[in-house]
């Protein structure tokens, strides 16, 4: 027991290290994987998605920056997969300057490889980024062409056919945010959700989710939290619709890691308790 | 993958591993890494500010015909000089720089501070304290068509207790004992478990972040064989 005791008080936080990139890098190479299933709140997100009638208006903002894209970018795959095949329109726009890339990535790597058939304009639209935060949410609500004169590529609003029918953000049948902090989901719920009463789904990191699920199930449809909820969405995604059971994967590979993760930090943390009283009982 | 991807891919596997390379010690690769990384952000801000506000909300609000070149939309707007008054009110802000006249730089900061704590009031006051109280009250007894709902009546239990416990612990018009001191305490074991939560949620967000690295350090050795 003193050995125990005395290795793990002297034990180097580099070792420590070591073993994490060690559990995260053997899964990770032979694709271990875990199971899982959807949980409450992200199967009632699935739901109201699937409760709605086909060619719904869905603004999907990327509200997240390049530090979370392990996290945020496979939930928004999932909802643009899930959204296009559900034949709804997807209004896409950010609210953070650095969502815009992530808005384009989720264009070039699943509207286009995967939805070929869907059409610019008609099908979905990238509106872009705008700054103002939930100054714009505010503004949107009232007055949305008069923030958004433009589509992404500069192209005049009003010339783009699945914008005709749109003044307010009240038109709109939902609203999914990818966020991973302020502005984000919690700024939806405030300035739109809550005030005009337009669904809201979130779709956010694992740091922020806890925060969020005071909304649920009233002002929030549903809520993605962190890689697990990513990862979940996509398990009922996959069990409705097979046809993504290869593309589809993003979050679910990386839960295999995350599951070995997880066992050597528990591991850890129950080590160091034991060796915390077993040092206090011998003193 | 084209010439470009690999590139990128290459200075991105670079930085990963000069950014990692601190876990060991600090040294010049992570320094050259961290500094390079707070320039360039510095830089992508100030340019998209100029891109993204300045130009659509200002320029080509008030003077359309100046950014008619790379604001093809501008052609077909009517000045709006209305937005002279936040430029104004933003030359304002500037005038901290100047000693002698810092004090104009308050009219713009009331200005700023009265819309936005006016603004955060209203929907914070419907969203997180009447919407919140709403959501608390439920029936601590839930029977549906098909009888008594067991598990939803304990998880509405808990629910509101947990809550009355926790606010109790923040309640300081009492003192803390008997009744009050026994709600406080499970108060208290309320409040660990969700800084448990907090603490289980931030240690999956670091490890998927990791995981993200990972394979993106994966991807680059990959690209090595493409090389050779």
């Amino acid at each position: 027991m003193n050995i125990l005791k005395n290795l793990l008080f002297q034990l180097d936080r580099r070792i420590i290290y070591v073993a994490i990139a060690l559990a995260v890098t053997i899964p990770l190479v032979f694709h271990f994987a875990v199971p899982l299933n959807p949980s409450p709140i992200v199967q009632s997100l699935f739901d109201a998605i699937e409760a709605l009638p086909p060619e719904s208006k869905v603004i999907l903002s990327f509200d997240y920056g390049p530090s979370t894209l392990p996290e945020n970018d496979p939930m928004a795959f999932a909802f643009a997969r899930h959204l296009l095949t559900r034949n709804h329109r997807i209004y896409m726009m950010a609210l953070w300057a650095t969502g815009e890339r992530n808005l384009d990535y989720t264009i070039e790597q699943v509207i286009e490889k995967e939805f070929p058939g869907k059409v610019y304009g008609v099908d979905y639209v990238k509106l872009g980024y705008k700054a103002g935060d939930e100054g714009l949410i505010n503004t949107l609500f009232k007055n949305f062409k008069g923030m958004y004169t433009t589509d992404g590529h500069g192209t005049n609003i009003n010339d783009i056919p699945m914008m005709k029918e749109i003044t307010t953000l009240e038109d709109f049948d939902m609203i999914l945010n990818v966020g991973s902090g302020r502005p984000g989901t919690k700024e939806w719920i405030q300035y739109a959700g809550d005030r005009g009463n337009i669904p809201i789904g979130g779709a956010v990191t694992a740091v922020e989710a806890l925060l969020l699920y005071p909304y649920y199930p009233r002002q929030l449809k549903g809520l993605l939290g962190g890689l697990q909820g990513a990862a979940e969405y996509e398990t009922a995604l996959i069990s409705k619709y097979p046809q993504f059971g290869i593309t589809g994967r993003q979050a679910q590979v990386y839960m295999g890691p995350q599951a070995v993760a997880h066992c050597v930090i528990l591991l850890l943390v129950i080590l160091g308790n034991v060796s915390y009283f077993v040092g206090k009982r011998r003193k | 993958m084209t010439m470009w991807d690999m590139i990128v891919l290459w200075i991105g596997g670079a930085m990963t591993l000069m950014i990692f390379s601190f876990l060991y010690k600090d040294n010049p690769f992570y320094k050259f890494a961290e500094h390079l990384f707070v320039g360039v952000s510095a830089a992508f801000w100030m340019v998209k500010a100029i891109q993204t506000t300045m130009i659509p909300n200002m320029w080509a609000a008030i003077w359309p015909k100046s950014v008619t070149a790379i604001l093809h939309a501008a052609q077909h707007t009517e000045p709006n000089y209305v937005r002279l008054i936040p430029l104004g009110l933003g030359l304002l802000l500037l005038s901290r720089l100047i000693p002698r006249i810092a004090w104009l730089s308050r009219w713009a900061m009331a200005v700023l501070i009265g819309f936005t704590s006016g603004t955060y009031l209203v929907r914070y006051l419907q969203s997180d304290f009447i919407a919140q109280i709403r959501s608390t009250i439920i029936p601590l007894v839930v029977v549906t068509p098909q009888g008594l709902d067991v598990t939803q009546s304990l998880l509405n239990c808990i629910l509101v207790f947990g809550v009355l416990c926790a606010l109790m612990y923040f309640f300081f018009s009492l003192e803390h004992r008997g009744v009050v001191g026994g709600i406080s305490h499970a108060g208290i074991w309320v409040l660990m478990v969700a800084f448990g939560a907090s603490f289980g949620y931030t240690v999956m967000a670091r490890i998927s972040l990791l995981i993200g690295r990972i394979d993106y350090l994966g991807q680059w050795l990959q690209s090595f064989g493409n090389i050779l």
